[in-house]
């Protein structure tokens, strides 16, 4: 998985291609971990994302929660078939925002 | 009916177990779709068994892949020889609650069992046996 950076004031955002998977999802983890302090907008383009497990459902769980906690947004977009179906089996589709 | 083989389960090898899959379905037109959901129940199956089978210690797993005729439908098995344990017996996540009432645990196997056609466990000679079963359409 490749995970691309661009940082704009208060808003960040993460682009992923690859598979979110077991071995990756930590990558992601700490990648937010590092660089979303003070971030206020946190978008997460999955325009070139294959697939995700629960690992990374995992992830956005936990970056989702910190989101709210400290009044940030975060939105997921350019979701593929594939993965809004995971989203709405696993119920994610009414935690995250997708766009 | 295909195999790959590990003498110790590891996480790393997950990608090898992937690419193992992948090559098989590729070779019979599976459609993309049915690539990714059989990709994530391998992904979750075989971390499940990577992490906790063998506890703190080492011990091996297969994966056999075979494809079944008339409907076709793809068969993939799991097998170690680590601590018993039924996946299939765990409680369905609460899929309804919030963000903050959420947890993960359980996410991963509800996944595959509502992808998958067929899941199937059962204890035999000393080894845990998980079989998915995928009906592939349209080819």
């Amino acid at each position: 998985m490749e995970i691309n950076k661009i940082k704009d004031g208060e808003k960040l955002t993460v682009e992923l291609s690859g598979r979110l998977d077991t071995t990756t999802a930590p990558d992601l983890e700490a990648e937010l971990n590092a660089n979303t302090e003070g971030v206020k907008e946190l978008v997460l383009d999955f325009e070139n994302l294959a697939y995700i497990s629960s690992a990374g459902l995992r992830v956005l769980l936990s970056a989702q929660k910190n989101a709210n906690k400290n009044g940030a947004s975060m939105v997921i977009k350019n979701v593929c078939d594939e993965i809004n179906e995971v989203f709405d089996i696993t119920g994610f589709s009414d935690i995250l925002t997708v766009e | 009916m295909k195999q790959i083989k590990f003498n110790r389960a590891n996480i790393e090898d997950i990608s090898a177990v992937t690419e193992f899959v992948e090559e098989q379905l590729e070779i019979i037109n599976c459609p993309m779709k049915t690539i990714i959901q059989i990709n994530v129940a391998v992904d979750e199956i075989y971390s499940n068994i990577a992490k906790f089978a063998y506890g703190e210690a080492d011990g091996p797993v297969t994966v056999s892949l075979e494809i079944k005729e008339n409907p076709k439908a793809i068969l993939i098995k799991f097998e170690d020889n680590g601590i018993p344990y039924n996946p299939l017996e765990r409680e369905d996540p609460d899929i309804t609650l919030s963000a903050e009432e959420r947890s993960i645990g359980g996410l991963g196997i509800f996944m595959v069992k509502k992808t998958m056609d067929n899941v199937d466990y059962r204890y035999e000679n000393k080894t845990n046996i998980l079989t998915i079963e995928k009906t592939v359409e349209g080819i």
